[in-house]
Order: structure tokens, then C-alpha cells, then sequence
């Protein structure tokens, strides 16, 4: 079995309470942190750890820690990114509903690490139940002297707030959270100055995912050496995947980063295979922004060798023949399943998403929504392919946030790989209103390295 | 987009109130505006939709302009600027959720309440609509029920029927 480092005690019961969560170890970080390490010194262990952000940009914490500026009199704040919405992610959900203390201790940590007297748990207003849990928990830990006015008797204040958010995709991005932290639409902001200037109300401010700030507490229980020993190369430490989709056995993994693709998909010990006896077409390994893959390129790089959940495997051949870790939302398609359909899909997903700001993404989504639907329901051209990818390439870069880019991959992506789908779309219009296109190629061994040149 | 519904100025409970107080105290002095988010689900919990009234009363407590409320619920897509059914089926309809039936289960809704999406019903019971990720993907298909917005799992036309019933009958 692999180590479990955030999910080790999620099966005992009793564990989204402070006395069982304690019994098994927890708050033992805090009264670590504040009573024997200066607040430099918990950035140290986490910058050592190499933890690298989860949300899904893969940042180093310790580095955006590092950033923060501290200027005297100005008040800091730690804001924790709970505001989980991309297709496929359903990690931060999971770990908030049976371990919400893994949460709340790993932001009293955070917190006193960046010298943040008020904090705050943004989370996506859908989230209700999940909110009213970390009510809960808060109002335990506070009880219990883990927050609020000097903190173990160490002089340390810190009090800690959940903050529903209204149903906007878009304030998963850190500078639209903040937006929508004061009260107004979520608007991305440009950047710089970056949040570590600032942030909330003007102020310096670190965002983190859920998954990011957890990770801390087994950080500074056993020491950031001990944690970079996990995984490999620079993805250090274990990974929550939400796995979704066509699979015996979907649900939230924690791997130790470096695992076989193959073996996350087949083993009893993870997704236990393709479901109802089919075989695997594609996948999506990173949540829906990042690009499709065919089934060959999911397990194997282009040259032929495994290919493996980390950050480097995972992106390895780069856009041409690779994808993404993302925030580890793995969606598998079996052979029955429609790339051109999946693919509108993800283009609505993002029309609605699209905040308004930027012409190129507003108005972008909205036509490759469009040409996405004609060619899903028979009436596509074939020039709409190649539409298609004019279109991401304009939008691409050319926004204000990553949402543009967002929704260009999934697109440009599927076309590049299942092109053959698309084109027999337009070549056979009414057949493929009655059946798929199956599994065709995809999934038989890449004979060699695939070169794709695109203008 | 803001149809006027409703006419009479609107007042709030003593207990929304309260709430609301609360929830303001959150914040810096000066930054109250950041209890406009969590105030409108209240009002939205209490009343069933934001009407202009109910937004205008907002923006009073708030002492901020009646269009930074607008703006911020017509953003936002849990806020319900028209009346709803007392209960709204809001179903997943990404991607993930469509690979294991989402799209055929909205059909199934549709048919069993006898209105379109975004309908509600003669008996002022139900509507339903679809909505993008709820981030319970290994879970699918999956809807949710505001104010307090419960998750039902794993679900398919049987499932969705013996739901049905049950609301009915509280």
C-alpha cells in the first residue's frame, strides 16, 4: 500500500470530529509550529518539502510564501482557494466533508507562517453542507483554544471565516476570489501587482487550494526532507486524484506522485478499470482544461515508456503528444463515449464561465460553443475544424486570466488527436446522430514517435 | 434582465437581521461590503428569490448603491432573479456527469414534471434546471436542492421518481 499522508484516517469513524481527529494525531503540527518554530522557520520546512501548489498551476508553496511583502502596520491575510469547480476536480469537496480539521489545522499553521490574523475559507456557495462543516469544526477548534486570542498560550491571535462564493467558475482564479471576497463580481484583476502585494482589501495575501494548505500539516509533523523523500523528481509528496468517469471504481485517490498512469486505471487498488468489461478511448488527467488524450498517449510517452502521474510525466512531449497534472481530476471515456460531444460540452461549460471581461474568451467560447454544437448535431463543415483551432489560437494568450487558455486546450487538443472523429462528423452526418465513432486507433501502440507539426 | 416583480417595499425578519449582523462583523471596519455574497443566500434562503426590492433592502443595510447588489447577483449564477418552484432540481450537466447518463436523466426530470427547464410547475412545487460542475464527478449524475443545498449521488430515473415523491409529500 502506498503512504497516505492526508487521507491515512479517513475510514475511522468519528473523524470530522476535533476528539477523534486529536486521538489520531491531529493538532500536533500546531502545537509544533507555535510553540517551537519562528514563523520563518514553518516557511522553511514547506519551501524544503518541495510541495508545489494543488489547485493546479503546480507552483512551490514555500516560493509563493516567500513572496509575501511585510510592510509594518498592514494587515495580512490567508485566503484558502475552496472554491472547487473544474470538471472532473472533486478532491477539495471530499477532504472538507470527512476531514475538515486536516483544513482548519493546516490554515493555523499557514497562518501563523505568514503572520495572518484573520483568515478566511473561501468556498464555492454549492458547497452549503461542506460550509456548515467547517462551521462546525471552526467553532471546535476554538473551543478547544486552537483559535481565536493567544492561541496555546503562545500570544499568537488568529481568527478563521468561511466564505460561500455565488456559483462563478471563475473565482477559482485567485485575483477573481479576491474580487468576490469584497463583495463584487469576479472579475479577474491584472496582474502585477500580484496578491503578495496586493491582494484582499489592498493588502499582501497568499490564496492557496484546500489540498495545498493540508499538505502542510504532515510537512511540519514530520519535517519537509522527510516529505520530499516521497515521489519523484520535483513532484514531491502524494496527490489527491478525483477520478471520474467510466470506471469500475471512481472516487478520490491518494497516490504518492510517480505512479504508473496504468496502474492508477487498472489495479484493484485504484480505479479497478474500465467499467462494464470496455476499453479505454481517452482521457482528460488534469480536470477539463487541460488537453485530451487518446488512450495509446495516457499510458505510454511517445517514445514508448510508461507514462507517470507526476508533474514532469504527465507533461512530458509537451502539447504535441502530453497533457497536464492540473488540480488531478482524471476523467476517463470508454469506447462508447463521443470525443466531438464531450468536446461542446467543455466549449459550453467555458461560454458560461467566461466572465465578460476579455473580447477575445467572451466572444471565443461563445463561437467555438456554436461551431462545436453544429458539427455534434450533423450540420458542421469541414472548414469548421480548422475554424475551430483558429479560433483557440486567438484566444489563447490573449486574456487576462488563464480561463482563455482554459477553454482553448480542451479544443485545440481534441482536434489534434481525434481529428479523424470530427472530420467523419461532417462525412457522415446522420450516422453520427445514431452512432459513435468508437474506439478506432486510439488505443492500439503508438509505432513511432508521433511528430505533429501544426501552422 | 431585472424584471420588476415585486412592488412593495420588503422587510426582513428580526433572525435574518441578526444574521446578517453576524455576518458583517466578519470583516475589517469599512469592509462590510464583503458581506454581500453571504447576506443574499440568507435573503434567498428566506424569501425564495432576490427580487429589486429585496436587493434594494440589501443595498440599504449595506449603505452601498442598489446596482453593486444587482451586478453581483446577476453575476452569480445561485441567485435567482425570477420566482422558482419551493424546490429547484439543479442537475449536473458536465461533462463527467454526461459520461454516466446526466444528459438522459434531465429528460427523465422534464418528462416527470411536465416542464421545460427553468419552469416551474402548475402546483408551484418544482423547477428545474441544469447547472455546470458541482464538483462530485466520481459521483455522477448528481443534483442538488437549495436553500440547503443537499447533494443526492449516483442517481437514475428510479432514484430521481422516489425523490419526486418524497417532496411532495412533506
Amino acid at each position: 500500500m502506498a503512504r497516505k499522508l492526508l487521507l491515512e484516517h479517513i475510514n475511522v469513524p468519528g473523524i470530522n470530529t476535533l476528539d477523534v481527529y486529536r486521538q489520531k494525531g491531529g493538532y500536533r503540527a500546531v502545537e509544533k509550529a507555535l510553540k517551537t518554530l519562528t514563523p520563518d522557520e514553518v516557511v522553511e520546512e514547506v519551501k524544503k518539502s518541495g510541495l508545489r501548489g494543488r489547485g493546479g498551476a503546480g507552483f512551490p508553496t514555500g516560493m509563493k510564501w516567500s513572496f509575501l511583502a511585510k510592510p509594518e502596520g498592514v494587515a495580512r491575510y490567508l485566503v484558502c482557494n475552496a472554491d472547487e469547480s473544474e470538471p472532473g476536480t472533486f478532491k477539495d469537496r471530499y477532504l472538507m466533508t470527512y476531514i475538515p480539521h486536516a483544513l482548519i489545522e493546516g490554515m493555523i499553521v499557514a497562518s501563523y507562517a505568514l503572520g495572518a490574523k484573520t483568515s478566511f475559507i473561501y468556498v464555492r456557495g454549492e458547497m452549503m453542507p461542506q460550509i456548515r462543516i467547517l462551521e462546525r469544526a471552526i467553532a471546535e477548534a476554538k473551543a478547544a483554544g486552537f483559535l481565536g486570542k493567544n492561541i496555546l498560550g503562545t500570544g499568537y491571535d488568529l481568527e478563521l471565516f468561511v466564505q460561500p462564493g455565488g456559483g462563478a467558475y471563475i473565482c477559482g482564479e485567485e485575483t477573481a476570489l479576491l474580487e468576490s471576497l469584497e463583495g463584487k463580481r469576479g472579475n479577474p484583476r491584472i496582474k502585477p501587482p500580484f496578491p503578495a502585494i496586493a491582494g484582499l482589501y489592498g493588502c499582501p495575501t497568499v490564496v492557496n487550494n484546500v489540498e495545498s494548505i493540508a499538505a502542510v500539516v504532515p510537512i511540519i509533523n514530520d519535517g519537509g526532507d522527510e516529505y520530499m523523500k516521497i515521489g519523484i523528481g520535483r513532484s514531491t509528496g502524494t496527490k489527491l486524484i478525483s477520478a471520474s468517469g467510466n470506471l469500475v471504481k471512481p472516487g478520490v485517490y491518494e497516490i504518492e506522485l510517480g505512479l504508473p498512469v496504468e496502474e492508477f486505471i487498472y489495479s484493484d487498488e485504484y480505479c479497478g478499470g474500465i467499467a462494464n468489461g470496455k476499453r479505454l478511448k481517452a482521457t482528460v488527467a488534469g480536470g477539463s482544461s487541460v488537453p485530451v488524450l487518446p488512450a495509446n498517449l495516457t499510458l505510454k510517452l511517445a517514445n514508448g515508456e510508461p507514462r507517470l502521474m507526476s508533474y514532469e510525466s504527465l507533461s512530458e512531449g509537451g502539447f504535441a503528444t502530453g497533457t497536464m497534472m492540473g488540480s488531478g481530476g482524471f476523467i476517463a471515456f470508454d469506447e462508447d463515449q463521443c470525443i466531438v460531444r464531450n468536446t461542446w460540452n467543455f466549449a459550453r461549460f467555458y461560454h458560461h464561465e467566461s466572465c465578460g471581461q476579455c473580447s477575445p474568451c467572451r466572444e471565443g467560447t461563445g463561437w467555438m460553443e456554436k461551431v462545436l454544437h453544429r458539427l455534434e448535431h450533423g450540420h458542421g463543415k469541414m472548414s469548421d475544424i480548422d475554424l475551430l483551432v483558429d479560433v483557440s489560437r486567438k484566444i489563447e494568450g490573449n486574456t487576462i486570466c488563464p480561463l482563455g487558455d482554459a477553454a482553448a486546450w480542451p479544443v485545440a487538443s481534441a482536434i489534434r488527436h481525434f481529428r479523424d472523429e470530427f472530420e467523419w462528423h461532417v462525412k457522415e452526418p446522420i450516422k453520427s446522430q445514431e452512432t459513435n465513432y468508437g474506439i478506432a486507433k486510439y488505443a492500439e501502440p503508438i509505432a513511432k514517435p508521433e511528430v505533429t507539426t501544426e501552422n | 434582465m431585472l424584471k420588476v416583480e415585486e412592488q412593495q417595499p420588503v422587510t426582513f425578519s428580526s433572525a435574518l437581521i441578526a444574521k446578517c449582523d453576524e455576518i458583517s462583523s466578519r470583516y475589517p471596519e469599512g469592509k462590510q461590503k464583503s458581506a454581500l455574497l453571504p447576506i443574499l443566500h440568507e435573503v434567498q434562503a428566506e424569501r425564495g428569490w432576490l427580487s429589486a426590492a429585496a436587493m434594494d433592502k440589501v443595498a440599504e443595510y449595506l449603505k452601498i448603491e442598489p446596482i453593486e447588489v444587482y451586478e453581483v447577483a446577476s453575476f452569480y449564477s445561485m441567485y435567482f432573479l425570477k420566482p422558482q418552484g419551493k424546490y429547484v432540481l439543479e442537475v449536473c450537466r458536465t461533462g463527467p456527469c454526461c459520461l454516466v447518463g446526466a444528459e438522459k436523466l434531465m429528460d427523465h426530470i422534464e418528462g416527470t414534471l411536465g416542464v421545460k427547464e427553468g419552469e416551474v410547475t402548475a402546483d408551484g412545487l418544482f423547477s428545474w434546471r441544469g447547472v455546470e460542475c458541482l464538483a462530485a464527478c466520481g459521483f455522477g449524475p448528481v443534483l442538488q436542492i437549495g436553500p440547503e443545498y443537499t447533494f443526492y449521488e449516483n442517481l437514475d430515473a428510479q432514484k430521481v421518481d422516489t425523490l419526486i415523491e418524497e417532496l411532495r409529500k412533506k
